[in-house]
């Protein structure tokens, strides 16, 4: 799995505390928290932020639009509103201008119609005047309407009764649609009759196309039951039904949202035209209209994806980095702290070994004086000189007391060894001596060792304690690394004209390839658990180091290891002194 | 005549029992069990050889070698160590002792130890003694003159 290439060295690591308290996985922990705390501080921020203004920005697209719309809503209607009401002053006009009888006369009527056609442009189809009874006596126009009969519709009854009418759009008689405009005045005689016009609805379509829309804008007009006046891009032909509700009645230009046929959000802005049927409706694609916004959006998000890589990545690196550091730093001082104590419980056991010595041997020394007395007695005096039972027994004491010297001297021995001096020293002798502690254990487990020192090794100058430690650690992981019946071959061979070499080799289990490049490593050990403190090389490798030699390891799984140390013949003074100060 | 010996050690049944059995071997052993006591014996007599703890409570076998070998520095000395004070045992050799042990220590070494000693004065004696005939005979005033 990539994660395990990836994973920092700390990850598993628990931190070793010198006590009965460890917490695991602490630097994990550590890491965690950093990596939490950082990236929280400073992404949180950072997404809030851009959510806000991506909310602002949303917010200020969107009411721009909705100004737009109703700027671009109010502008028609006005401009709508101004094409009827200047057609329905005209036809007043025409009817306060002209009698009834002249508007009677059709060559009359044709002349003001293309007169009106001239001045108004488009939009004018024909006119009628309709008398009293509905009944129509003069038309001009491409229809032949001339003598229809108005008199059972609505239109008719209204203008008669408010004077003026603007009908909406229908196809009539005609087939065609169309708006009428219709007019009342009164004749000569008093009676009234309706001046009727009827526009076609070109020019409405014309000016509503003409608008430039954007967001698929569809701008038309539709009565109060939502029937369309004017054909759409998008919402049906003339005269078909709108598939938007009709908008309740405002006096003012009112813009909102509504959610389209096929679920599609739609601006509709409306205004109720005055004195008219008509609301003109505009209808956007309200997505369209989002579109810079999404735009703007999918900028911000890109923008904030780099960010937090960016600043991921950097926390991971600094938290990773800095709990590497720490770690480091930790192992390195539990390592030192656990030199010293090393030392310091090595130097107070040399301390005791040396008292609880010299304690022993001036009673020893009494009881050799005293039994050397008593023979002396026997011998000089001579009447016991033949009885060999009592000599005997003196002599066995002075052996016990011989044997106990041996052993306070050993103690001395090894006390003395914790102090840093340089002595002469026969290797031979020194490796024979670190065997004899393992004498024991090699007879019970029947390993054999075999030990070979070449002749021509000099009396080395060096300090003895630390070499016999050195050989006793190496001996030691020997004998751990054996089978029962195994075999263990120390050789010293002279290397070169100062320095030689010594060579620990056993066919024991042997290390792990990967495991070799660590064993020097403090508390690095692969039998925790099993007593291994994981410090026995760790302090091999400085003691080889304080006595200026070094130490190299040739291993194969389940062949054995060889450890071999290259010590100098003569070890420098000023070495010696200064370790002679840590110890002490 | 007897090999004058001054045994020097704070463990008085140490010093008795050595002092007699060196007396068994025709040796003139005395006593003193402690430094102060020693350096007063020997500015009242002549020793041939004094052995010498290193260790001993008030003055310690090295100050008494200093003090000795102002008084009497003929008079050899082999100093006694518990091992763990090897060190200033050599260093008492450095200042004039003769030789040293550790205890517990054989008979046969001390006693050869002491002959040893006791020869090297005597040797140095004679010298002197020679010495002095010599000038004696050159100059037969100078046997007048104070030792």
């Amino acid at each position: 799995m990539v994660w395990n290439k990836i994973k920092p060295s700390f990850w598993d690591k628990q931190e070793v505390v010198s006590g009965t308290s460890t917490y695991q996985h602490t630097y994990r922990r550590i890491w965690k928290l950093a990596v939490i705390l950082t990236g929280g501080v400073s992404l949180i921020p950072l997404i809030f932020l851009s959510v806000v203004n991506y909310r602002a920005v949303q917010n200020a697209i969107e009411s721009e639009y909705l100004f737009r719309t109703t700027r671009v809503v109010s502008n028609t209607r006005r401009a709508v509103s101004f094409f009827l009401t200047e057609r329905k002053f005209a036809l007043d006009f025409i009817v306060h201008d002209n009698g009834f009888k002249s508007l009677n006369n059709p060559e009359r009527l044709s002349a003001i119609l293309e007169n009106l056609k001239r001045s108004f442009g488009g939009g004018f189809v024909d006119m009628g005047v309709v008398d009293a009874s509905g009944y129509q006596e003069a038309y001009v126009g491409p229809y032949n309407l001339e003598g229809k009969d108005y008199s059972g519709q609505k239109w008719f009854r209204q203008v008669l009764e408010s004077g003026m009418y603007i009908s909406d759009v229908f196809l009539g008689y005609r087939k065609v649609p169309h708006l009428v405009i219709a007019v009342r005045g009164s004749s000569e005689s008093g009676t009234a009759y309706v001046l009727r016009a009827s526009l076609s609805i070109a020019p409405f379509e014309d000016l509503l196309s003409n608008l430039a829309l954007a967001g698929s804008g569809d701008a038309f007009i539709i009565n109060q039951e939502g029937i369309l006046q004017t054909s759409t891009r998008y919402h049906g032909g003339v005269l078909q039904k709108l598939s938007l509700q009709v908008p309740e009645y405002s006096s003012k230009t009112r813009v909102f949202e509504e959610q389209g046929p096929r679920g599609r959000a739609l601006i509709v802005g409306y205004r109720y035209i005055d004195e008219t049927p008509f609301i003109l409706m505009i209808v956007k694609d309200k997505r369209e209209c989002m579109a810079p916004c999404f735009k703007v959006g999918l900028e911000l998000i890109a923008f904030l994806l780099i960010c937090i890589t960016v600043i991921l990545t950097v926390i991971l690196g600094t938290a990773t980095y800095m709990v590497k550091k720490i770690q480091v730093a930790d192992e390195k001082r539990n390592a030192s702290l656990h030199h010293v104590e090393y030392a310091n419980k090595m130097a107070s056991i040399g301390r005791l070994a040396a008292s609880v010595a010299h304690e022993i041997n001036n009673p020893l020394a009494i009881i050799s004086e005293k039994a050397g007395l008593i023979k002396d007695l026997f011998t000089f005096k001579t009447d016991y000189v033949h009885d060999a039972k009592l000599i005997g027994l003196v002599d066995s004491v002075l052996g016990s007391v011989k044997r106990a010297g041996t052993i306070t001297r050993r103690l001395l021995n090894f006390s003395r060894n914790l102090q840093a001096s340089i002595e002469p020293i026969n290797l031979k002798e020194a490796i024979l001596e670190v065997l004899g502690f393992m004498g024991k254990e090699s007879e019970l487990r029947s390993i054999e060792i075999t030990t070979e020192v070449a002749e021509d090794i000099p009396i080395l100058e060096t300090d003895r304690g630390k070499l016999q430690q050195i050989m006793l650690n190496l001996v030691n992981n020997a004998f751990a690394a054996v089978q029962d019946g195994g075999h263990i071959d120390i050789k010293a061979n002279r290397k070169d004209r100062d320095h030689v070499s010594i060579t620990i080799t056993d066919d024991g289990c042997g290390i792990a390839e990967d495991d070799l490049g660590r064993i020097y490593e403090p508390f690095f050990s692969t039998k925790t658990g099993q007593g291994g403190t994981g410090l026995g090389l760790s302090i091999t490798y400085g003691l080889v180091q304080e006595i200026g030699g070094s130490i190299q390891v040739e291993s194969a799984l389940e062949k054995g290891t060889r450890f071999t140390i290259t010590i100098p013949i003569r070890l420098e003074k000023i070495k010696n002194e200064r370790n002679k100060g840590v110890v002490g | 005549m007897k090999i004058r010996v001054l045994l020097v050690d704070d463990e008085e049944e140490f010093v008795q029992a050595l002092a007699e059995r060196l007396s068994m071997r025709d040796y003139d052993a005395t006593t003193s069990l402690s430094g102060e006591d020693a350096v007063e014996k020997l500015r009242q007599y002549n020793f041939d050889v004094v052995i010498l703890d290193v260790r001993m409570p008030g003055m310690d076998g090295t100050e008494v070698l200093r003090e000795m070998k102002k008084i009497k520095p003929l008079t050899e000395v082999i100093m006694l160590t518990g091992h763990a004070t090897v060190e200033s045992a050599i260093d008492g050799m450095r200042q004039g002792a003769y030789d040293y042990l550790m205890k517990p220590c054989k008979t046969e070494e001390l006693v050869e130890k002491i002959n040893k000693a006791h020869e090297k004065k005597a040797e140095h004696e004679a010298r002197i003694r020679d010495a002095k005939v010599k000038e004696i005979i050159s100059s037969p005033q100078a046997a007048l003159r104070e030792d």
